[in-house]
């Protein structure tokens, strides 16, 4: 396959960005997304060409790094699919990619493609935790959860931190990633003891971030590769509405309250 | 899963699988509480080497990091905290301004030699060394023809790969290039490691090695123990210690997945 790439370049945070224009001439359909760009970047390095810096690590679709607009889709055309499982069948012979970095205020574009998330870091540590005792093994089985929520639990907790969701939102909002966080335990026995304070300093920190406001658009869940429902967001919201009636000001994240 | 990789039904075709060599089975040597040879620096989960036996089987990563980071360093790291004194920077801690300077020139060197080969093809050459020599099936032979071979790409990496851009800003170029610099002594270790130990023992299969119908012969008179290589420099032989394993309630047995 040959595939001619426009590919966003920056230098760096403050640099100005634009893009550059390479072919791929010995493109196997059998490559990954991610495969292609190592032998662009390759070409590029004989050439004398810095190589385009993109975020990568499992490549099996687990660990959220990958992260690229392709065609003007997070992650590119495949559904349900991070950067790292599309492949090269996914497009023709002759076809002209446009390869973006994820656009969010939030999140600062670090060089080419890759961009600084750590803007969701500090939204889990303002509340993506449990307390729970450590030192001896709790015994199993010891606390019981109902199947309907370990099921949605388990759905929400699928999230991987990936940040397509911020990327395909009109309002760069990050409302989907927040919500399955705040879902994945706030649905648990395990994370009862913070849930609504979670909630307030989750919101709080995200609003805090520079993240927008979400507008029921859906497009977040489209882009999704792990598909997590919008139903997180009402979710997390009757918890952060009900927080916000009935908890004091005492959260520790944000000023979300 | 599989359908996503390879864009074949397993329903209707037949999987393409085969095995392949997905561990180290080692890591860094720590203490009873974690901590490694440098003071201060604690290795948790599979990181060390503690619990690891000469196999790995799925989900022993989650089981190590939670048993380390549940049952031992919560009560571990609070001793040593409790000894060292608060504000000493990295100008108070013996050999690290050497440190510094040996990382930046190391830096300064892998930028500045601008040769002829990317830090992938390097890469690649390597990976096919220890695939061919030291994989699933390892024999005296191929460990020695590695032994061989690894030196001269690690020269020959020192003197013409290609590290373009700078040190001072973003350049996956050059975290790369420190990765594969590691890996070029690490292999080398690997081998090393392999070629010494005379016995067959979980993932480690050397085909000198096996009963009469192939399944891995151990040799615990001679083996059982835990060998832990201390670094003597770039270019010099690593130096074993051994840590002897003791069983004291299993009694050593030959495991047969048959």
């Amino acid at each position: 396959m040959k595939i001619t790439l426009r590919v966003w370049r920056q230098a760096g945070p403050t640099a100005a960005g634009r893009f550059e224009t390479y072919q791929a001439d010995a493109v196997s359909p059998e490559m990954s997304f991610l495969e292609m760009m190592d032998v662009v970047n390759e070409d590029l390095i004989a050439k004398g060409t810095e190589p385009v810096a993109f975020d990568h690590d499992c490549r099996e679709g687990i660990c959220g790094s990958c992260a690229m607009v392709i065609d003007g889709i997070p992650h590119g055309p495949h559904k349900a699919t991070t950067t790292c499982q599309l492949h090269m069948r996914s497009f023709h012979d002759g076809d002209t990619i446009t390869v973006e970095p994820f656009r969010a205020r939030a999140f600062p574009v670090l060089r080419d493609l890759s961009v600084d998330r750590s803007a969701f870091d500090r939204i889990i540590q303002a509340g993506g935790f449990v307390s729970i005792a450590t030192g001896n093994a709790p015994d199993a089985n010891a606390v019981p959860v109902p199947k309907d929520l370990a099921d949605r639990a388990m759905d929400a907790a699928q999230c991987i931190g990936c940040g397509a969701c911020v990327a395909a939102c009109p309002n760069a909002s990050a409302m989907l990633f927040t919500a399955a966080k705040v879902s994945h335990l706030g649905l648990l026995p395990q994370g009862q003891p913070e849930r609504y304070r979670r909630a307030l300093a989750m919101v709080g920190r995200m609003d805090l971030e520079g993240f927008g406001g979400c507008t029921n658009f859906g497009e977040c869940s489209e882009a999704c590769p792990k598909e997590i429902g919008v139903w997180t967001i009402a979710r997390m919201n009757a918890d952060f509405l009900k927080a916000s009636a009935t908890t004091r000001p005492e959260s520790q994240g944000g000023d979300g309250a | 899963m599989y359908e996503r990789i390879t864009g074949e039904n397993p329903y209707r075709l037949p999987m393409r699988i085969f095995p392949a060599v997905h561990y180290t089975m080692g890591g860094l040597w720590v203490d009873y509480n974690l901590m490694s040879t440098i003071p201060g620096l604690f290795v948790l989960g599979e990181a060390n080497f503690s619990d690891h036996g000469a196999n790995r089987l799925g989900a022993s990563a989650l089981m190590q990091g939670l048993a380390d980071g549940y049952f031992v360093i919560p009560y571990t790291i609070g001793n040593y905290l409790a000894q060292v004194k608060p504000g000493a920077g990295p100008a108070a801690i013996a050999g690290a301004a050497a440190t510094v300077a040996e990382v930046t020139e190391r830096t300064r060197r892998l930028l500045s030699v601008n040769g002829g080969r990317s830090v992938d093809s390097f890469h690649r050459e390597l990976g096919k060394i220890m695939w061919d020599h030291c994989g699933m099936e390892r024999s005296a032979e191929g460990l020695r023809a590695a032994i061989d071979l690894i030196p001269g790409l690690r020269a020959e990496f020192w003197s013409s790969v290609r590290v373009l851009g700078q040190g001072e800003e973003m350049n996956q170029s050059l975290e790369k290039a420190g990765r594969v610099a590691d890996f070029l002594e690490f292999g080398e270790l690997m081998c090393r490691d392999a070629l010494h130990r005379d016995e067959s023992c979980g993932g480690h299969f050397r085909s000198e090695y096996q009963t009469p119908d192939g399944e891995a012969k151990r040799d615990d008179e001679r083996f059982c123990y835990v060998a832990a290589w201390e670094y003597q420099g770039d270019t010099k032989t690593p130096v074993m210690h051994q840590e002897r394993l003791q069983f004291d309630n299993v009694k050593l047995a030959t495991r047969s997945y048959k």
